[in-house]
């Protein structure tokens, strides 16, 4: 089992049009990380010098990570991930 | 004229041209107008705003427009009304009320952003004007929205207060009350400006329509005889006001027009919503969400899009933020009322209580010039005061029995 990630329709260009893709389990900023091998420029456009941008959410199963670890949050097997615009909306989501 | 060379992203930065859009495309940050200053400097003067005609328009080149004002001519420059009495039973010797409970044309500071947004829509060659609001925005469109001739839409929770329903439908848009709170509504506009081709005011046309707050800071200079206050007290909902309050003395130093923008900004909400003053006391930039519960409803927004840099103008200014009650809000709008004759809508109580407790705890002290912005009129919010207030005197319509009163008063 992996990690699946959410990912919103303006970042969608990135993955190929999908809307949900897999994600490796540990550190949230190395799953992004890593993320980006597969998917190059997917990594700027939510995190700058490894920190979560300000007007992007990841949210851990429904939970907003700046209320858990940030880019510290452990990923385990089977989470669920969800990147989402702040400006959310018919946009993002 | 035109002095905005563009808008840029507050987040990385990224440029773009002066379009009807909102969000960075990039990092997803807000977007924000940029001034070419040097020019601002050589095109206006204090004298030159002098003369001008007593609105927000006096202040044109520092407002992101193209052509001439096309909405609003009689928005703005309202009162600052020097709070003796009420100065007195705060304990401070200099007060002052930035009196936004008769702006023109609906008695609240929105008057100022729609003047600026409607302009601007006018510019851009849209029909029809939009917006979320809590009440006091959907005022101001729906009426300044007919007198520019637009067809309007406006955007209402449903749990809304009576009167405020009725100061929208008199001037007759397409009022929709959605099943759903203030975040909802915001939410679910954003959804349909993706759609539509409409100015929402406070979504794609929010880069503009924001920076129509500044004349509040603007007029408070220019009243003090062009100085900045030592303190200035302002409510926060979505932390928008605040940030261009403070934006605004920065702007006048950067133009020449002050010496120093040595202001502390402070930032009042109320206990049942606040999520900004939470962050400032507890000196973090995350803002956390909360789930509004407040009698101050036009400061009811619990995800405040802002709230990021409104933190960050208090921080910077070296100001502080706190938190009142809903009785202390009822309190606070009765002694202004008692005090000053003024009679504010709920967020002007909230206001007013904070600034009692920032002097009570130090913040703010007595020698120094000090400015509350009561940004709304308190006929919006009567349900407010329902059993809170005394009584008439009622009598016989003879002599012997008013005098029996005048006995006992």
């Amino acid at each position: 089992m992996a990690v699946k990630v959410r990912i919103p329709t303006p970042l969608q260009r990135l993955t190929e049009g999908k809307e949900e893709v897999e994600g490796k389990p540990g550190k949230l900023i190395d799953l992004i990380m890593e993320l980006d091998k597969q998917y190059p420029g997917l990594a700027e456009r939510v995190s700058e010098n490894g920190k979560i941008r300000r007007f992007v959410n990841i949210y851990v199963n429904e939970e907003d990570v700046r209320f858990l670890n940030a880019e510290e949050t452990e990923i385990k097997d089977g989470d669920e991930v969800s990147i989402v615009p702040a400006i959310a909306g018919g946009r993002g989501i | 004229m035109g002095y905005v060379t563009g808008l840029k992203c507050r987040e990385c930065g990224r440029q773009y041209e002066i379009e009807p859009i909102y969000v960075c495309e990039f990092c997803f940050g807000p977007l924000e107008a940029v001034y070419d200053y040097q020019k601002i400097k050589k095109a206006i003067s204090r004298k030159k705003i002098e003369n001008r005609d007593e609105n927000l328009w006096r202040y044109k080149e520092l407002l992101p427009i193209d052509k001439e004002p096309q909405a609003g001519l009689y928005s703005g420059f309202t009162p600052l009304v020097k709070a003796d009495n009420l100065g007195k039973e705060l304990g401070l010797k200099e007060l002052y009320i930035k009196d936004d409970t008769v702006a023109h044309p609906t008695f609240s500071f929105k008057d100022r952003v729609v003047a600026v947004a409607l302009t601007k829509a006018k510019e851009f060659g849209f029909d029809t004007v939009a917006c979320a609001s809590t009440g006091n925005l959907a005022h101001s469109v729906s009426a300044q929205g007919a007198k520019a001739g637009f067809n309007r839409f406006i955007f209402i929770p449903a749990t809304l207060e009576e009167s405020k329903i009725t100061s929208s439908l008199v001037f007759e848009p397409h009022l929709i009350a959605v099943d759903g709170n203030y975040d909802e509504v915001n939410r679910l506009c954003s959804e349909i400006a993706n759609r539509y081709r409409w100015a929402f005011v406070n979504i794609n046309i929010r880069p503009y329509y924001a920076e129509g707050s500044k004349t509040i800071g603007f007029e408070i200079a220019e009243q003090l005889g062009w100085k900045a206050p030592d303190n200035v007290v302002v409510p926060c909902a979505s932390g928008s006001l605040l940030t261009k309050i403070w934006k605004a003395f920065k702007e006048l130093k950067e133009v020449g027009l002050l010496r120093s923008a040595h202001t502390r900004v402070y930032a009042a909400q109320a206990t049942g919503c606040n999520p900004i003053v939470t962050a400032i006391k507890n000196d973090t930039d995350v803002i956390r969400p909360i789930k509004p519960d407040t009698i101050a409803k036009s400061l009811a927004i619990g995800n405040p899009a802002d709230g990021y840099y409104a933190y960050a103008a208090v921080k910077e200014s070296g100001g502080y933020g706190e938190e009142v009650t809903d009785d202390e809000i009822v309190e606070g709008m009765k002694l202004l009322a008692r005090t000053e004759g003024i009679f504010a809508e709920t967020a002007g109580g909230v206001t007013v209580a904070v600034t009692r407790k920032l002097v009570q705890q130090g913040y703010i002290s007595k020698n120094e010039v000090t400015v509350i912005c009561v940004t709304g009129n308190g006929l919006k919010t009567r349900e407010a005061l329902d059993g809170k207030m005394a009584s008439p005197i009622y009598i016989k319509p003879n002599i012997d029995a008013f005098e029996e009163v005048l006995k006992r008063i």
